[in-house]
């Protein structure tokens, strides 16, 4: 177990070790001149100059690659040049409406997907999982910047249950933020709900047909009973796979999202990045989310290390 | 064997658009470039089947060039994947538990280890907005797809006695790779690359629409979307013509892709 932690925690820190690499360079290196970069075609001389001084760029890649890793790792993510802020302070805040979005997503998300797997596995092969099995294609083919737009107008506009875009702040009470964030949760979850639900399913599915399941019918055990003593659990290991890659999915993915709903979230502060041209803040955050991304998935990894045990010896 | 409904819905969806693509070459109602602004946001009538936009571009002729323009970064994408992964995957096979091989790995896993779409905006956002970029972008995420998929599947095969025949007939394992692995893993590979094609559709749709993707003056449907947003409320329909072509698309690429797997894969015929 120790040594299958190590060996993990080892890739860990390799992949963001390469990850930093490659996001340094896309970012500092392969557009030449970060500084005439930001400042675009018609900066003076002078003034690419004195902007080169004050981001630090005076240095060789290599120095400056430094000077940025040891700097996240003792919490400086360098400071915005637009906003003339630590880019930390940019993301605590940015994080105060992405994290609750994310999370609301998943829990909407599994609150849907759980039940309708449920659903269509038991009752394989009949009009009702036919039904979903469809429902489900269509979720999955959805694209949610448009399910978004189709929310608004239906439960904004028309309807006026919720606000069309814009966050409160959590100051004005949880419950306004609450429902600032409820479309946009909606417009992100049922496309991943769709996928884990037929996830679900088709887990469900495969522990149904195994050896226990039979054991535990005759011995007397309803159909019921045995799903949801015996079937439930096992078929959980590939649910909470999707639920951690979801979940990274979702703190990453929900930029064109944010953008939909001007929720000044993680990914709406990329795009604005990216727009204002501050690298800066683009690279620390992205790098960032690459963080969230693997460490969630190291998190799930080390889950099922201490769920499953053939996973240990397996390494 | 059985016709699955699943397979025939997402062939002739696919099929539809492929054909509209294609007659977009030749033909369209009305060229896509030309403003006409006197007949601007005009309802869908006998002389515009669909109506016009607020420039006076017929709607449906720029649905038909959106097609194109889909399938075309789409096709780009899924055909980098292959062109890089599939080779990847097949030399990583052959010397497993190389240091190669370890090195494709764990290169995977670093690839999926990051955000796609927070990728694909940041080469985008470096390299300038242009449909080459977005093909770049989404195509280098379908390389370690591919990767795999050909990997895993050329793995078992390695173990068969018709490739042990072959290496011992003094068969090097670059020619095994292709003359026999290759073949039998194409079915997967036509599976896999019918996902990505339809993950690679969302993607575009989602770049255009944030403004990094296809630019103007070629229509693509992300962007159309992104027009039709501010004036929802005075021509829903165009906001609701792309959207639908988009969900339609890939609804029929991943009933293709479904209906593929199923006839391909041997563990479902033994059970009908």
């Amino acid at each position: 177990m120790i040594r299958y932690l190590a060996l993990r925690f080892a890739s860990l820190c390799v992949t963001l070790l390469v990850a930093s690499m490659v996001i340094f360079a896309i970012v500092e290196i392969i557009p030449g001149d970060p500084a005439s970069f930001m400042l675009g075609l018609n900066a003076e001389p002078d003034t690419v100059a004195a902007l080169k001084k004050e981001l630090g760029l005076t240095g060789s890649a290599l120095s400056r690659y430094v000077g940025w890793t040891t700097g996240m790792l003792a919490g400086d993510f360098g400071t915005s040049y637009t906003y003339r802020v630590p880019v930390s302070e940019l993301v605590v805040a940015r994080l105060s409406v992405s994290l609750p979005l994310a999370v609301y997503a998943l829990i909407l998300s599994t609150a849907i997907a759980f039940p309708v797997g449920l659903i269509a596995a038991s009752r394989r092969g009949t009009a009702t999982d036919f039904g979903i099995m469809g429902a489900t294609q269509l979720g999955i083919a959805l694209p949610n910047f448009w399910f978004a737009m189709l929310l608004v107008v239906v439960f904004a506009v028309g309807l006026r249950w919720f606000s069309a875009g814009g966050f409160p702040g959590w100051d004005e009470g949880v419950s306004s933020g609450i429902k600032a964030l409820t479309l946009p949760a909606i417009a992100l979850a049922l496309p991943q709900a769709s996928i884990l639900a037929r996830v679900m399913r088709s887990a469900l599915l495969e522990t149904l047909g195994k050896d226990y399941i039979r054991t535990a019918r005759a011995k007397g055990l309803s159909r019921r009973q045995a799903i949801v003593r015996h079937a439930l659990r096992n078929a959980l290991i590939p649910v909470l796979t999707i639920i951690g890659l979801q979940f990274a999915f979702l703190l990453a993915g929900a930029i064109i999202i944010e953008n939909v709903f001007f929720l000044p979230g993680l990914g709406r502060l990329i795009f604005q990045g990216i727009t204002q041209r501050d690298l800066v803040v683009v690279e620390s955050v992205v790098m960032l989310l690459v963080f969230a991304v693997v460490t969630v998935n190291f998190l799930v990894d080390i889950a099922y290390a201490a769920v499953d045990p053939r996973l240990r010896i397996r390494s | 064997m059985t016709r699955s409904p699943s397979l025939i819905a997402g062939a002739i969806l696919s099929a539809f658009y492929l054909i509209v693509a294609l007659v977009s070459f030749a033909w369209t109602p009305y060229p896509v470039e030309v403003l006409n602004i006197a007949d601007k946001l005009s309802p869908p009538s006998e002389k515009y089947w669909l109506g016009t936009d607020h420039f006076g571009r017929d709607v449906l002729s720029m649905l038909m060039v959106g097609a194109r323009t889909s399938i075309g970064v789409a096709v780009a994408a899924v055909g980098i994947g292959m062109g890089i992964g599939v080779p990847l995957g097949l030399a990583a096979a052959a010397n497993r538990n190389s240091l190669f091989d370890e090195f494709i790995m764990r290169g995977n896993d670093l690839v999926f280890a990051f955000p796609s779409l927070v990728i694909a905006i940041l080469i985008t956002a470096v390299f300038g907005p242009s449909a080459v970029n977005a093909i770049l972008a989404i195509g280098i995420f379908n390389i370690p797809v591919f990767a795999r998929v050909s990997r895993g599947a050329a793995l078992s095969l390695w173990t068969l006695d018709y490739i042990f025949s072959a290496r011992v007939a003094g068969k090097r394992s670059f020619l095994i790779s292709i003359e026999h692995i290759l073949p039998n893993i194409a079915n997967l590979l036509v599976v896999q690359g019918t996902i990505q094609f339809s993950l690679g559709i969302l993607m575009e749709a989602g770049l255009s629409y944030v403004g990094l993707g296809t630019q103007p003056p070629t229509p693509s449907w992300g962007r159309m979307l992104a027009e039709a947003q501010t004036m929802i409320y005075l021509a829903p329909r165009l906001a609701l013509l792309p959207g639908l072509a988009i969900l339609t698309m890939v609804l029929g690429l991943n009933l293709l892709g479904d209906g593929l797997r199923d006839r391909f894969d041997p563990q479902i015929w033994r059970e009908r």
